[in-house]
């Protein structure tokens, strides 16, 4: 039914949003690009010419570079192992007959829905609080001493945040493919005398290790630049300081713009390999 | 799942889930709570759960003291500008792509969502310049621009496997009955397309309404919505939880219940199609 007619009207019809998000995408690029390949500190003189490499060498020699990179590693990792280990008990729980399904199912995904500096501060202040936070509360119900958990505990304390945002996530997700599994199967697999634990290792897994690299790969991609959860809650002190809030500190804190976007180009680059994994899942699906 | 089971096992099940589920609801039920306590209340040690006077005194303060009512009005414009607009652009486009395919199709969709996973700190400091250049830093309109922006490729996805589910030949026997392209477009098209582009249009507003990135770093005073109204509470320390509770409730409010109703197009949105 594509008519030459019809094929220039559909390229018509594409040409705002593809031009638009060309735009979107080479104009700031460019940018970033040309910046980090200048000396520039808007308050300290502006463009002071050319260096080179210089802007990637200093960003990677810097203090700062390997602790924050540490940081953003243990971060993602947590967080990924967090919800995707919990999000896939969630979701087989989920998946078994109960009374309020619908209604438990809500109380789990709500967490999503909670804008990032509400969470966070709400955590910060009302849980987390050494004196007032009902963590405190309950540590000296123990007899024990409570614990600044921004402080002392600040990298926990940050992963469980974001893990308590993103579990919803994980677990929304991987009940849609647990309840995508054909149930004979399972039925098949308890008349042959498979435990539990053997149909969960053998039957439920696999089934679900397409969705579970999808969510790896959607989570890595967002909690790379996680920014709110660190910018109201420890601001970036006590070792919380992600590759993402680095270079946010450097560009917008320091006015380092030529450092901060050669900082920049390393954020895209380690974003694209994960993006690269994901698009092929996603491209592949498509023919299908 | 259709297998029988013993009501033991299913009371077990319903017991185990409910403790689970209020347990990852439970911190927003203590800021909805703590919102009706007084201050004193909301730092009593032991904590009150639910035997406190109830009060709406922190609501009328936070929209006293902070006019909580303009940014509640920027976050609307900014969330609901941006998601209309961006619907405007990616419908057309989508719907060439899900009837009119190329070859090319799957390469530009694959494209649009590589943009999406551009690191928005990479591009920080060229918007930051270009809207000082223009003008436009702490401006909504910006705002809107720039999360529509950001959002779209979403949007065309999405909008895109929900138009390719609609069958090519209805639109035929429709033609072959008579129909002119502008019943064809009013009667048959547009009433299946749009649950479709309903949903589309729901997640997107959520998604641009907890956007906390762009909306920190661009606003300051006359653009900012409720993200960075609430961040703005993270700098005094001590008694003010009542009314932190009441800022939050209002804010996150409006979006849980809307999230509720677009739990199944949650997974289709993120998952750009991969997961049904």
């Amino acid at each position: 039914m594509a008519t030459q007619h019809s094929r220039s009207a559909a390229r018509i019809m594409m040409a705002p949003a593809v031009v638009l998000l060309l735009g979107w995408m080479l104009v700031p690029l460019t940018m970033t690009l040309y910046f980090s390949f200048k000396r520039y500190l808007p308050l300290r003189g502006g463009d002071l010419g050319w260096t080179g490499f210089d802007n990637y060498v200093r960003f990677v020699s810097s203090s700062a570079f390997w602790p924050a990179v540490q940081t953003t590693l243990l971060i993602v990792g947590g967080v990924l192992v967090i919800t995707i280990a919990l999000g896939i008990l969630l979701a087989i729980l989920l998946d078994q007959p109960m009374w309020g399904q619908g209604i438990v199912r809500i109380l789990v995904i709500a967490p999503f829905f909670v804008m990032p500096t509400v969470s966070a501060l709400v955590w910060k202040n009302m849980f987390m609080d050494p004196v007032n936070g009902l963590f405190a509360h309950l540590w000296r119900f123990f007899g024990a001493e409570p614990i600044s958990w921004l402080s002392e505990a600040s990298l926990p304390s940050i992963v469980m945040i974001v893990s308590w945002q993103w579990l919803p996530f994980a677990t929304l997700i991987l009940l849609t493919a647990i309840q995508s599994l054909d149930s004979e199967q399972l039925e098949a697999a308890e008349m042959d005398g498979a435990s539990p634990l053997n149909r969960f290792w053998f039957i439920i897994l696999p089934h679900l290790s397409r969705a579970v690299t999808i969510v790896l790969l959607i989570q890595t991609i967002f909690l790379l630049s996680i920014f709110a959860e660190i910018f109201v809650t420890t601001g970036g002190a006590f070792g919380t300081r992600t590759l993402t809030y680095l270079i946010y500190q450097r560009v917008l804190e320091s006015q380092n713009v030529g450092l901060g976007s050669a900082g920049g180009v390393y954020a895209i680059i380690l974003a694209n390999i994960v993006a690269i994994f994901l698009m092929r899942i996603v491209g592949k699906n498509l023919d299908a | 799942m259709a297998r029988a089971v013993t009501t033991q096992r299913k009371t077990l099940n319903t017991i185990l889930a409910w403790a689970v589920g209020l347990l990852i609801f439970f911190p927003i039920l203590w800021t909805i709570l703590t919102s009706f306590k007084t201050e004193a209340q909301a730092i009593a040690s032991p904590p009150i759960f639910l035997n406190f006077d109830w009060t709406l005194e922190n609501y009328a303060v936070v929209q006293e003291r902070s006019d909580y009512m303009r940014f509640l009005w920027n976050s609307l414009i900014i969330a609901g500008g941006s998601t209309v607009l961006g619907i405007i652009i990616a419908v057309p486009a989508a719907w060439s792509m899900a009837f009119v395919p190329s070859k090319r199709t799957k390469d530009i969709l694959l494209w649009m969502l590589s943009t999406k996973m551009l690191p928005a700190v990479g591009v920080l400091y060229p918007i930051y310049l270009i809207c000082i250049e223009l003008g436009v830093l702490d401006n909504r309109a910006a705002l809107v621009v720039i999360l529509m922006l950001i959002n779209l490729p979403i949007i065309v996805w999405m909008l895109y496997t929900y138009f390719r589910e609609i069958p090519g030949e209805i639109l035929e026997a429709a033609r072959m009955d008579g129909a002119t392209l502008k019943e064809e477009l009013l009667y048959i098209l547009t009433p299946m397309a749009v649950p479709g582009i309903a949903s589309t249009l729901l997640l997107n507003f959520i998604l641009a309404w907890n956007e906390a990135f762009w909306t920190l770093n661009l606003t300051a005073v006359d653009a900012a919505p409720l993200t960075a109204f609430i961040a703005s509470y993270s700098s005094p320390e001590g008694l003010f939880f009542a009314k932190l509770s009441a800022a939050s409730t209002m804010a996150i409010a409006p979006i849980l219940i809307l999230g509720w109703f677009s739990q199944k197009q949650l997974v289709r949105g993120l998952t750009f199609g991969a997961v049904k």
